[in-house]
């Protein structure tokens, strides 16, 4: 059973997926534009963050009274989300409110009128964030990190809220120039997924975007990064807190570099199998060190990080970044055995309908899919692509990825800097 | 196409399980849950946490699953698992595709009757376990909750939190979670839970296979405990280091069986927006609350950042939580004022009917949201044995849909007074 999505393009350049579904009388859509906070003018990050959370607060048609009624009547919440290359409305509504709920995303899309009080409001609630981020190890322990392995200002080391600084300092006039200069119908991808006949999403996606006519998003390209040559450690002193977070990593791959399929594979036996791949059985399962630890991998446009993530006691800080080189150390030397590459493929072929089920997940698969160019088959291909991997390409993987001698290590919490 | 659900069957076997099962044969999966009657309400002091413990120890290996091979053995299958402990139950699931049925099944009868606990595994969970807690006490919000939550009950063990407190966590015995495991982990007290693409009478002669011959225990031993009324405001003021301050109003609400609980899920939603009755999945979506009365009272005036209201089924009267995280510059006085003066507002005027049908709406959308997957239908019809029958599921449309306004009023008088609620602070000192 494989997706099969119908995907149809207007001739202002907006992509539709739309996929029928029956196992709720639901639709889930996911209306993505290419313009995430990589796009945040340079000093001014967190523009498109707080442009996210104020682009629903009115339109030259609406008010923000008119949004509210509109969404809180039919019990729905718009999810807006920005990513490093995306902005993202998300929602599931009933499918006999999908119409006038399209038509309503698309009408903030396109004609966001961001009145000055909204905006003032608004800021106040990204700084009162901001703040709790500051008083958040595990935030700041990440933050830190990201800011390390992607230095002078590249887009993938900024705080995607910014600082208290640039949100103050934020106007009107500046979020409607982002708005202007990136958002228009040939960067936007409708993924329409639930209980509507794609034929009828097809044509109420024509009606609320097709009278859109705007030239080309200005487009940019994301700086390489390098990886690093010497190990780092830093230590964010944070004496009010009872439990230290780490964060671990490295500069990693492109989504569509060719080992991708292989370093998802080598990340899940090393960090994510069961609880945490190797790196939850020594340091959860056999040390008890941790009630969390796993690595995740976020290949994206440019080389993402391979990220290692924990909460342990303070006094075991030491203990656990020394079990986390072990490890890398191990896997490196070693490789991963032929029955675990086994196990992890078998796991992440197998779970594929799992990972299906809802329209909101299929939603954003297919998403995800069209944003990096994977194909409207990627489903069906996915099993192959993971089988093709051998266990050289994924010892590679771990060769390449991980170094314990480059590493970059963060620790936030209540210990000694 | 969405027709009435497909049947649901309900067994019980001759040794006391209760075992549900309905087909959705809309995708190739399975959801297993296993439910016990056990959670932190039924602690004492001095093995506060226990509960929560033994859910961990219960995934370290049993007599026929060796403890090297609990690793994947629902993996293989594509398949999660997980479980969670909460105040009136514990629970552990696995959804997988369906041909991981009977590996499902295998899973959880081990699980009810023949766990190690191996004395090395108990002294290293303990620290993960502790290692929790402090994760958990790093964040201030979840911090003023738990002690919100203690000052509010003074005799009902709802009082103390889930994860435990510290000192017995420290000095908890193997002995104290092996006996608490023999003693709730029986038949007799579980309910198993079933959902998808799979022939219910199949289903039933594999679950008859695995459990059938696992003997029932004693009689579970219930709380007598019944929350005296609450005479007065209580208040708390938590003062540590910190960036931001959080408001929370707490007042003792109805359990699920109480003719006010629905007509207050009404009001919740009329004030902070509904938010659906799933504890596993609501709470993952924001509410539609931008026109709910705190919401506009406190976000849309600029004292708080975000708004929230929590009331969850419980087998018990639990608390009816409400939260606010103060703007930077807000006073926390400000914050409070805003709150009660709209809070003492309902039990004076009323909701209108707009706002009452507009509540229902946003309840009859969540519903069907709350239902998007088998692992989402089986933990409702599981949640709901545990803490009074499966068949309130069901009945959730009509339930809320019935709730007159009148009703809605009754329940604000009752429990919107001063003297029912806590008032809780975290006011933050400055960093060093």
């Amino acid at each position: 059973m494989t997706l099969d999505p119908i995907r149809s393009q207007l001739d202002n350049g907006v992509t539709l997926l739309a996929k029928r579904t029956t196992m709720t009388p639901a639709v889930a859509m996911s209306l993505a534009m290419r313009a995430g906070s990589s796009c945040d003018p340079a000093g001014w990050a967190g523009t498109a963050w707080l442009l996210s959370r104020v682009i629903d607060r009115g339109t030259a048609t609406r008010s923000a009274a008119d949004i509210a009624e509109e969404l809180d009547s039919r019990g729905i919440t718009l999810t807006i989300t920005v990513t490093r290359h995306s902005f993202t409305i998300a929602c599931v509504c009933l499918a006999e409110d999908f119409e006038p709920v399209l038509a309503l995303a698309g009408d903030i899309f396109m004609n966001p009128s961001i009145p000055e009080p909204e905006l003032a409001t608004r800021k106040g609630e990204v700084i009162t964030a901001i703040r709790q981020d500051q008083d958040n190890p595990a935030v700041r322990a990440t933050e830190s990190l990201m800011a390390l392995l992607y230095p002078d200002g590249h887009p993938y080391g900024r705080p995607t809220k910014g600082s208290v600084e640039t949100v103050e300092a934020l106007t009107r006039d500046g979020l409607l120039q982002l708005h202007a200069d990136r958002f228009a119908p040939g960067a936007l991808t409708a993924v329409i997924v639930g209980d509507v006949d794609p034929s009828k999403a097809g044509d109420a996606v024509n009606r609320v975007f097709g009278g859109w006519r705007k030239p080309a998003a200005a487009s940019s390209a994301v700086p390489a990064a390098q990886r690093g040559t010497a190990r780092r450690r830093q230590t964010i002193a944070m004496p009010n807190k009872t439990q230290a977070d780490l964060a671990y990593g490295f500069v990693s791959i492109a989504r569509r570099d060719p080992a991708y399929y292989a370093c998802w594979l080598m990340n899940n036996v090393f960090g994510q199998y069961a609880l945490g791949g190797r790196l939850g059985d020594s340091i959860r399962e056999r040390q008890g060190m941790a009630y969390y630890v796993s690595s995740s991998l976020d290949a994206n446009v440019a080389p993402g990080p391979l990220a290692i993530r924990a909460g342990i006691s303070p006094a075991n800080v030491d203990r656990a970044i020394a079990s986390i080189d072990d490890q890398i150390a191990g896997i490196v030397r070693d490789g991963v055995t032929a029955k675990e590459l086994d196990e992890s493929r078998r796991f992440l072929i197998g779970s594929i309908p799992r990972a299906l089920e809802t329209n909101g997940a299929i939603a954003n698969f297919l998403q995800t899919a069209a944003f990096f160019g994977l194909g409207l088959d990627y489903d069906a291909r996915l099993p192959a692509l993971l089988d093709a991997v051998t266990l050289d390409e994924v010892n590679g993987a771990a060769r390449a990825l991980l170094e314990v001698e480059t590493a970059t290590v963060v620790v936030a919490g209540p210990v000694e800097p | 196409m969405h027709g009435r659900p497909p049947a649901l069957t309900e067994t019980l076997l001759d040794n006391g399980l209760k075992v549900i099962v309905q087909e959705e044969h809309t995708a190739p999966l399975a959801s297993v849950w296993c439910w016990y009657k056990v959670g932190s309400k039924d602690e004492r002091p001095g093995i506060t946490g226990v509960s929560h413990w033994v859910e961990h120890m219960n995934f370290k290996g049993t007599t026929n699953i060796p403890r090297d091979q609990v690793k994947g053995i629902i993996e293989q299958f594509g398949g999660s698992w997980n479980g969670y402990t909460w105040i009136d139950q514990t629970t552990y699931l696995e959804t997988a595709t369906r041909d991981a049925l009977d590996r499902m099944l295998f899973i959880e009868s081990e699980r009810m009757a023949n766990c190690l606990y191996h004395p090395d595994d108990c002294e290293s969970e303990r620290t993960v376990i502790i290692s929790e807690l402090q994760g958990g006490e790093n964040d201030p919000d979840q911090l003023l909750d738990q002690e919100l939550t203690a000052t509010a009950f003074k005799a009902h063990p709802y009082r103390h939190p889930t994860i435990g407190w510290l000192s017995d966590l420290e000095t908890m015995t193997r002995d104290d979670l092996y006996s608490y495991y023999k003693r709730y982990y029986v038949p007799n007290n579980a309910t198993l839970v079933i959902v998808g693409d799979v022939d219910t009478s199949d289903a039933m002669k594999r679950v008859e296979r695995h459990f059938g011959g696992i003997p029932p225990g004693a009689a579970v031993p219930r709380l007598r405990t019944i929350e005296p009324e609450q005479t007065g405001e209580r208040r708390l003021t938590i003062r540590k280091p910190g960036t931001t301050a959080y408001l929370k109003v707490g007042y003792h609400a109805p359990s699920v069986a109480d003719a006010h609980f629905f007509p207050l899920a009404i009001l919740d939603a009329v004030l902070t927006g509904a938010k659906g009755l799933n504890l596993w999945s609501s709470f993952r979506v924001p509410p539609p609350q931008r026109s709910a009365r705190l919401y506009r009272a406190l976000v849309e005036r600029g004292l708080a950042s975000s708004v929230g209201g929590a009331l969850l089924p419980t087998e018990q009267p639990f608390l009816y939580m409400l939260s606010a995280t103060a703007t930077v510059g807000t006073p926390l006085a400000a914050v409070e004022a805003a709150m009660l003066e709209e809070l003492e507002r309902v039990p004076l005027q009323g909701v209108s009917d707009a706002e009452i049908a507009k509540a229902k709406a946003q309840l009859r959308a969540r519903l069907v949201f709350d239902r998007d997957s088998v692992t989402n239908i089986a933990h409702q019809l599981g949640y709901f044995e545990t803490i009074a029958r499966a068949d309130v599921v069901e009945s959730l449309p009509s339930k809320i849909a019935d709730v007159t306004p009148a009703q809605v009023a009754a329940a604000a008088r009752d429990i919107l007074r001063a003297s029912n609620r806590t008032v809780g602070w975290f006011d933050p000192l400055p960093l060093a």
